[in-house]
């Protein structure tokens, strides 16, 4: 009987190959490759080759003079992307159901997901082309209302507000299809009660529809909570400059400066390796949080 | 409830359409300025003249890219990774994503794979270390190291997986009377049942191949081998004027002005632009089956 059934696994687990494979070595050898945090790492040398140090390569990031702020940046910047994240989706969502007009419902849907769809090295270069102090549309716009040119992606005080808004305006069409889904699974027979029972639309809105979304509101929440970390390092090593590195510099792209450029290999696989461990920590609690509030299982 | 509006629930509805319409314009607006200035004469394009719709209309910045040897090649190079990408990517994920959709009882260890897959979204290498991997296994400057070491996108197995799963048990248990093999069932079954999440899935995979810029750039040492967006990032992002040590710029000015560097952005995002009207009906019913369950 067993061998019976070992024989019917048998090509499902031959399906899994290839994919076990790729992912064994693409994804978990480089795990391995995290003992080169606690090295003087020389590449010449291999993995294990090189001298061990400890926690040296950690005591050297926490003496970096910029290390807090980087990180300050980071938490600041990915914070603000969630909680914007979340808010202005919900809000859209919210209005767009009221919509009674497809066509328009429909076309106002595609044009809010398609910047979700190009890269910000294809929206970093629009953002730099109209943000451009001399040049750009919006600086034109400020002095025809007599107000002066802002370099927003020169200027400490404007980079870190460009990137939260920019990356809201990128991702809130696309997360506004879940809520959205939300909306449309409410049991429509609430509406009609409530109806009967003479609530208007902001009433039914604010008791029925709102209420409806939270599981889904909930879920969003602590799935996002994992990200704390990435404040998003396509959009930040495309828009930045050593000039806003004090309110842009992310942990990201500094572990990029460190390793690539630098090629201090081990100070940013010591960076790395506490990012991808505080996220890991971040992403079990997350989770474990959205099993237990929402039962949200992976699949 | 409709023939009874009152005022104030009028003025809502108006505003309503006037906000969703401002904030769907707003996504638009920024691309269309920059494909203006694309089309417009570079006196025009630098005298800020440029509005909404070009000025003084010319396809010179475009003629002149089109003809530029590095443009062409890493164009090709693109298309390589286009059509290997979507192929490795793809197949993988089908040939994961179905032992996956199966219950305990039909793979005793789903569970394992399961985690084994999932783990890989919570916790990676980094950056240092999956560079020293990925040269350690040859694939620095070979267009392998553009589509191996991401070909099993785990979303898009779950994606896929969540979709199977949803199919009606019946029709393959029928198949597997009449003698079918988990491989014919995949192949005649499911892949043409789920027409919707593939769609999606290769909408995905197809975005993901054509924007990637960061592995060309760091896998690659030699311009040459880059892919288009790899080129586009350096030519439009790091040779801005704005980011770059003043004592370069009268170099740079010359070769990417600003309506060249609009026409690159706009070519960039064209495929995209192309294929994403007929693409996203699809993705909407696909992302909701997949990912929003109950």
């Amino acid at each position: 009987m067993n061998m019976k059934k070992t024989k019917r696994e048998l090509p499902l687990h031959l399906m899994l190959v290839p994919g076990v494979l790729i992912l064994l070595i693409y994804c978990y050898y480089p795990m391995v490759g995290f003992v080169i945090a606690f090295q003087k790492f020389i590449p010449i040398n291999g993995l294990f080759g090189s001298d061990w140090i400890g926690f040296g390569n950690f005591r050297y990031v926490l003496q970096m003079p910029d290390i807090w702020q980087v990180l300050g940046n980071t938490v600041f910047i990915a914070s603000m992307k969630i909680l914007l994240g979340l808010a202005v989706p919900i809000l859209v969502a919210v209005l767009l159901n009221e919509l009674k007009h497809v066509l328009i419902k429909r076309g106002v849907q595609t044009l809010i997901y398609l910047p979700h769809f190009l890269s910000w090295v294809i929206l970093g270069g629009v953002l730099v082309d109209i943000l451009s102090p001399s040049e750009g549309i919006i600086n034109q716009l400020l002095n025809a209302v007599g107000m002066d040119s802002i370099f927003f992606l020169g200027s400490n005080k404007w980079f870190p507000a460009v990137l939260i808004f920019s990356d809201v305006w990128k991702e809130f069409g696309f997360s506004t299809i879940v809520f959205l889904a939300a909306i449309t699974g409410i049991n429509p027979s609430l509406y009609e009660a409530a109806i009967v029972d003479g609530a208007n639309h902001t009433r039914q809105a604010w008791h029925i529809t709102l209420p409806g979304m939270v599981p889904v509101i909930v879920l969003m929440a602590t799935l996002s909570l994992g990200n704390v970390l990435n404040a998003g390092f396509d959009q930040v090593f495309n828009l930045y400059s050593p000039s806003v590195y004090q309110s842009g510099d992310i942990l990201d792209t500094l572990i990029y400066r460190i390793g690539l450029l630098d090629a201090q290999f081990g100070v940013a696989t010591a960076i790395g390796l506490f990012k991808s461990f505080v996220s890991f920590v971040l992403i079990t609690i997350s989770y474990f949080l959205a099993y237990r509030l929402v039962n949200y299982r992976i699949f | 409830m409709q023939h009874r509006m009152s005022f104030g629930r009028k003025v809502f509805v108006a505003g309503n359409y006037a906000f969703l319409v401002a904030l769907s314009l707003l996504c638009l607006l920024p691309l269309i300025q920059v494909l203006s200035i694309s089309f417009s004469s570079s006196a025009a394009a630098s005298a800020g003249l440029v509005k909404l719709l070009p000025v003084d209309l010319t396809l010179s910045s475009y003629k002149y890219i089109l003809q530029k040897q590095e443009f062409i090649s890493s164009f090709g190079i693109t298309l390589q990774r286009l059509v290997l990408g979507f192929v490795i990517n793809m197949g993988l994920s089908l040939l994961c994503a179905y032992p996956l959709s199966k219950e305990r009882k039909d793979l005793r260890i789903r569970s394992y794979y399961a985690w084994f897959f999932v783990f890989t979204i919570l916790f990676s290498g980094g950056l240092i270390p999956t560079y020293m991997v990925i040269s350690m296994t040859g694939l620095i400057d070979t267009i392998w190291a553009l589509v191996i070491p991401s070909a099993v996108s785990v979303f898009n197995v779950i994606l896929l997986l969540n979709f199977f799963r949803g199919l009606p048990k019946e029709i393959e248990e029928s198949a597997f009377m009449d003698g079918a093999g988990h491989w014919l069932v995949l192949r005649k079954m499911y892949v043409p049942m789920s027409y919707p999440v593939l769609a999606t899935v290769s909408l995905f995979t197809m975005v993901f191949h054509w924007n990637a810029w960061f592995d060309g750039l760091i896998y690659m040492n030699f311009p040459k081998n880059y892919p288009l967006s790899t080129y586009l990032q350096l030519l439009v992002i790091n040779s801005n004027p704005m980011k770059m040590d003043p004592k370069n710029l009268a170099g740079i000015l010359e070769i990417s002005e600003r309506t060249t560097r609009a026409a690159q952005i706009f070519l960039g995002a064209l495929p995209i632009l192309i294929v994403y009207p007929f693409l996203q009906k699809f993705f909407v019913k696909g992302i909701v089956l997949g990912s929003v369950k109950g």
